[in-house]
């Protein structure tokens, strides 16, 4: 299986070796050439979602990619990776991919002091190691957009159709089930 | 090890391939947000002004940094003195996302660096070579960036930290196991430390290029060489067009390896900074702390 991943700025190594581990092929993504290649399915990483956004539209990415999404590209965004893909951002005024019928806060915990580890269930899974560093969280999700994880009583987790999406990081640790739950889906 | 530091390590992951940008006020810092910079590094002077200006550097007022966080939405980073614990608890304080113990400021103390595992805040200090990487590690560091040599608009000793720091690591991760306590002991840093580079065959912490990036060309080199993003310091808000010149470099760590890019990326930027060359400069700030 061969799995895209948005290199244009972030935490994307770490999802490389994640998927490396679970035998997936990689392939990166950091200018509109190299969506060219065939993948079944995309990640969007953690970083900076200013500056990954505006690397994408720059860069001639943002609308193919949102095009392959429309169409049912699956994918996989955590952190920044969620606010791209959100239709509304109720502290930003920007939109990105915008196909994800969700509503998320950008640093929605505060600054980097308020950033925090926990373990949660997510989906069908327990006890899922969970960072948030200078995380957003979902707000509101319309009604036909699953929630998958819940913390202190904010949505932290979503899926809609192919977009499986978290404010927290899956790639930083060594629980490699979100991640087979994403290739799952690449390969239905 | 604290699950703070960790996350504190992890924020730093967040940041690579993006660049750091110095910035003087909230108008500056909203240009480097809209150019693509990945956190913003508020300060009163800029390395190549307070190399001018000479005389004692402190950390800025808390006012000054105060609007540029409200002023932007990415990660908000400041100086204090190396050593200058009482500057960095009031950095700590005002909520700052990463606090620089920095060599562009005056030392605050010649002997001690801060201990920073004492703070909830994280850190980013600069090194030359590993041993000082280590050590600032081993003090609480959670990312690490060259000296180089700021405000210079000079490459030459980012590039000469880069390269030694590739050198030892190589050296580290060659090295058989009974050798590592030798090692640990030329290099002045715990055996755990050394142990972790051994079997990583890389540092602990994300590491960034910084002092003397001036041009597209200056960031895809040290992305080339190894650098994991790019702090530009003066290069920006010294040069004829800074947000040209901004969007640019972003554009080149995203893309370091794409020399038809880079060629695109480097056309009429306009007038770079002023370079000092190494010989010129009385005053060599990758001298300050070891």
């Amino acid at each position: 299986m061969r799995i895209a991943v948005s290199c244009v700025q972030g935490a994307f190594a770490e999802h490389e070796k994640m998927l490396r581990n679970l035998g997936a092929e990689v392939v990166e993504l950091r200018k509109k050439e190299d969506l060219d290649q065939s993948f079944d399915g995309i990640i969007l990483p953690g970083g900076e979602s200013t500056v990954q956004g505006k690397l994408l539209q720059d860069l001639k990415m943002l609308e193919p990619l949102k095009e392959k999404i429309r169409k049912g590209l699956p994918v996989l965004a955590t952190c920044a990776g969620l606010i791209l893909l959100a239709e509304h951002i109720s502290n930003d005024d920007h939109v990105y991919f915008a196909t994800l019928p969700v509503t998320v806060r950008r640093n929605a915990y505060g600054r980097q002091a308020e950033s925090f580890y926990t373990e949660g269930s997510f989906g069908p899974y327990e006890k899922i190691p969970m960072e948030f560093i200078r995380a957003p969280y979902v707000e509101r999700v319309s009604d036909d957009v699953e929630v998958l994880s819940v913390t202190d009583g904010n949505i932290t987790g979503v899926r809609y159709k192919n977009q499986i999406a978290v404010s927290f990081h899956p790639e930083l640790c060594c629980d490699t089930r979100l991640h087979e739950m994403f290739l799952g889906l690449c390969s239905s | 090890m604290s699950k703070r530091y960790e996350l504190n390590k992890e924020l730093a992951q967040m940041l690579k391939g993006g660049v750091i940008m110095d910035v003087t006020t909230p108008e500056q810092a909203k240009i480097a947000e809209a150019a693509g910079a990945c956190a913003v590094m508020a300060l009163e002077r800029i390395p190549a002004d307070i190399r001018a200006a000479g005389g004692v550097s402190r950390m800025s007022d808390p006012k000054m940094i105060k609007g540029i966080q409200e002023a932007v939405s990415i990660p908000v980073m400041a100086k204090c003195r190396i050593g200058h614990f009482a500057e960095a608890q009031i950095l700590q304080a005002i909520g700052i996302d990463y606090i620089d113990e920095s060599e562009v400021l005056s030392p605050a103390d010649d002997v001690y660096h801060i201990d920073k595992t004492a703070f909830s805040a994280p850190f980013v200090c600069g090194a030359r070579d590993l041993g000082e990487a280590l050590r600032r590690i081993s003090e609480g560091a959670s990312m690490i960036r060259t000296k180089g040599e700021p405000g210079t608009g000079d490459i030459v000793q980012a590039v000469r930290h880069m390269r030694m720091m590739n050198r030892q690591i190589a050296e580290v991760a060659a090295a058989r196991e009974e050798e590592l306590y030798q090692k640990a002991k030329e290099l002045q840093v715990p055996y755990e430390l050394v142990r972790y580079v051994h079997d990583e065959k890389r540092l602990p912490v994300v590491n960034f290029a910084a002092g003397g990036v001036a041009t597209p060309a200056d960031a895809a080199l040290m992305m080339q060489l190894g650098a994991e993003g790019v702090f530009v310091g003066s290069g920006i808000f010294k040069s004829g067009n800074p947000k040209k010149r901004a969007e640019a470099i972003v554009k080149a760590v995203t893309n370091y390896q794409d020399a038809d890019m880079l060629a695109a990326l480097s056309e009429d930027l306009g007038e770079a900074m002023v370079g000092i060359n190494e010989e010129e400069i009385s005053l060599l700030m990758a001298e300050r702390g070891k």
